[in-house]
């Protein structure tokens, strides 16, 4: 039987989109919306920093930012074949979007990382 | 009384144009009448040049399905009364080819149907005294599944099967997990290697169209999302525990 | 098409209707299915945001307000409201299609649909407000 690596996206889709689903939303407001117009006050510098600083907060920001990114991969990858008829396309497709989230990852595991020894 | 409703028939006779072309009819404007009424009505009284199949006329046989205003439903199972005053559009089903009129060409998916292999697969070669058992809660395991008259209405409703038609399409995979999730059934790796190629479950976007049109309420759009997590589920666990495999 | 197909005298001329680009725009079902479709571009872009608000952490004190300023301009606040506007919408859609994939059972029970949608639904608010308040109190 070949074996696809598809269940493989996939499972990194559905993860992404879960947990993009349920942390986004509060996120964009809070960072977004709410206090840059002063709805509410910012912690501040030194406290986000202390809050970030934290190990589980870090291993769940990178899940949250990596996932995220392989959530988009899949789904554009497929809004592009089916949305603009790109199938020939396919190849070239698939490597960019899996590729730049890939590239991402390792970005977000890389800041993530040095900033432990800030 | 002789209130008369419009149909705008689009019609295809290869032998005479290459196009496809709108024809209207007036028919007679009655309650309890259903479009295919109103077809039989053309067949008999104005046109009799007009194809369409059709059988049962009571939602069972599957084979009156097309589009009527742009919805492919079964012309047997919609009444005339809810499209009033129209006109009304009739046109053959979409994403398939048509041979004539509102015939489309359904070889394609007869095939796929096949390729699933809709039938109790078993180890042992042998079969029991008597029948399998199977308690009612096992049965409503897979019975919506089980309810599809292949009508095609969900390969219409399909963006993915429009775009792709080699795609395996909602009703085979359908079809493909009834059987899976029968508990009289051994062949879910088998079955499960097909739906999983390349045209299968994995083409799906989950456009969720297929099951809102069923006219039989089967759900394909679950069936295919509950085949992708299996088919996961599988793939992790082969490496994971790479000696379950065979 | 299977390979066995028996000689047809005369081959009925199929006619075939080509699918046009912009498919999605013909019935609203695909447009909502296509705006669900892209507001992977906002999950994407967010999350990148996310990571430049870290970033901008380890750089320093100068940085972290240079980013904030740069957050309180129209143009920030027009795409992060897109953004959320799009996240919304792809929560409430991701939530409402999981009990497709989904089956959970208790014992013979079944958890029926609408039930899997609102815990869901449910689990998503409480999460939304734990965020919130632990940004408020920090």
């Amino acid at each position: 039987m070949r074996r696809h690596i598809e269940p493989f996206w996939w499972a990194l889709f559905s993860s992404g989109g879960t947990l993009a689903a349920f942390f986004l939303p509060v996120l964009i407001f809070i960072m977004g919306i709410a206090i840059p117009l002063g709805w509410i006050e910012s912690p501040g510098y030194e406290k986000l920093f202390a809050l970030v600083s934290n190990l589980h907060i870090r291993v769940f920001l990178f899940s949250l930012i990596s996932l995220s990114l392989f959530h988009w991969a899949h789904r554009f990858r497929f809004t592009l074949y089916d949305g603009l008829q790109l199938k020939h396309l396919n190849r070239l497709i698939a490597v960019l979007c899996y590729g730049s989230a890939i590239t991402g990852t390792l970005m977000t595991g890389y800041i993530l990382i040095i900033f432990s020894s800030h | 009384m002789n209130e008369q409703i419009t149909l705008e028939v689009l019609r295809y006779r290869p032998e005479e144009s290459s196009k496809q072309i709108y024809q209207s009819y007036d028919v007679p404007f009655k309650k309890e009448w259903v479009i295919l009424d109103a077809l039989n009505y053309i067949k008999d009284e104005l046109d009799g040049t007009l194809s369409y199949r059709w059988s049962c006329r009571m939602g069972v046989c599957g084979s009156c399905g097309m589009m009527v205003n742009g919805e492919p439903v079964l012309s047997c199972a919609s009444f005339l009364e809810t499209f009033h005053p129209g006109p009304i559009r009739i046109e053959p089903l979409e994403n398939f080819p048509v041979v004539r009129d509102l015939v489309s060409e359904m070889s394609d998916f007869m095939e796929k149907l096949e390729r699933v292999q809709p039938w109790l697969i078993r180890k042992d070669e042998d079969p029991p005294e008597g029948e399998y058992l199977q308690t009612p809660s096992q049965l409503m395991d897979y019975k919506n599944y089980s309810m599809c008259i292949n009508c095609m209405l969900c390969y219409s409703a399909c963006p993915v099967y429009g775009l792709e038609p080699s795609f395996l399409g909602p009703a085979a995979i359908a079809l493909g997990q009834r059987y899976n999730l029968d508990s009289r059934d051994q062949g879910e790796k088998i079955r499960n290697a097909v739906l999983s190629e390349d045209d299968g479950i994995w083409q799906c976007t989950l456009v969720g169209e297929c099951s809102a049109v069923c006219p039989k309420d089967v759900d394909p759009a679950a069936a295919i999302q509950r085949l992708k997590v299996s088919t996961t589920v599988d793939f992790f666990k082969s490496f994971l525990m790479p000696w379950q495999n065979r | 098409m299977p390979d066995n197909h028996e000689y047809i005298k005369y081959h009925p001329r199929w006619h075939r209707t080509p699918i046009p680009v912009f498919w999605w725009i013909q019935k609203w079902v695909y447009i909502k299915f296509i705006l669900r479709e892209l507001t992977s571009i906002a999950v994407m872009s967010f999350a990148l945001v996310l990571l430049f608000h870290v970033r901008a952490l380890i750089q320093g004190p100068q940085a972290y307000s240079d980013l904030t300023e740069l957050l309180s301009t129209p143009i920030s606040l027009i795409l992060h409201s897109i953004a959320l506007i799009s996240l919304l919408y792809h929560s409430i859609t991701w939530f409402s299609l999981a009990p497709k994939a989904l089956t959970v059972r208790i014992g013979k029970w079944r958890i029926p649909d609408q039930l899997i949608i609102g815990m869901n639904m449910l689990a998503w608010i409480f999460i939304s407000f734990v965020i919130g308040w632990l940004m408020v109190t920090m």
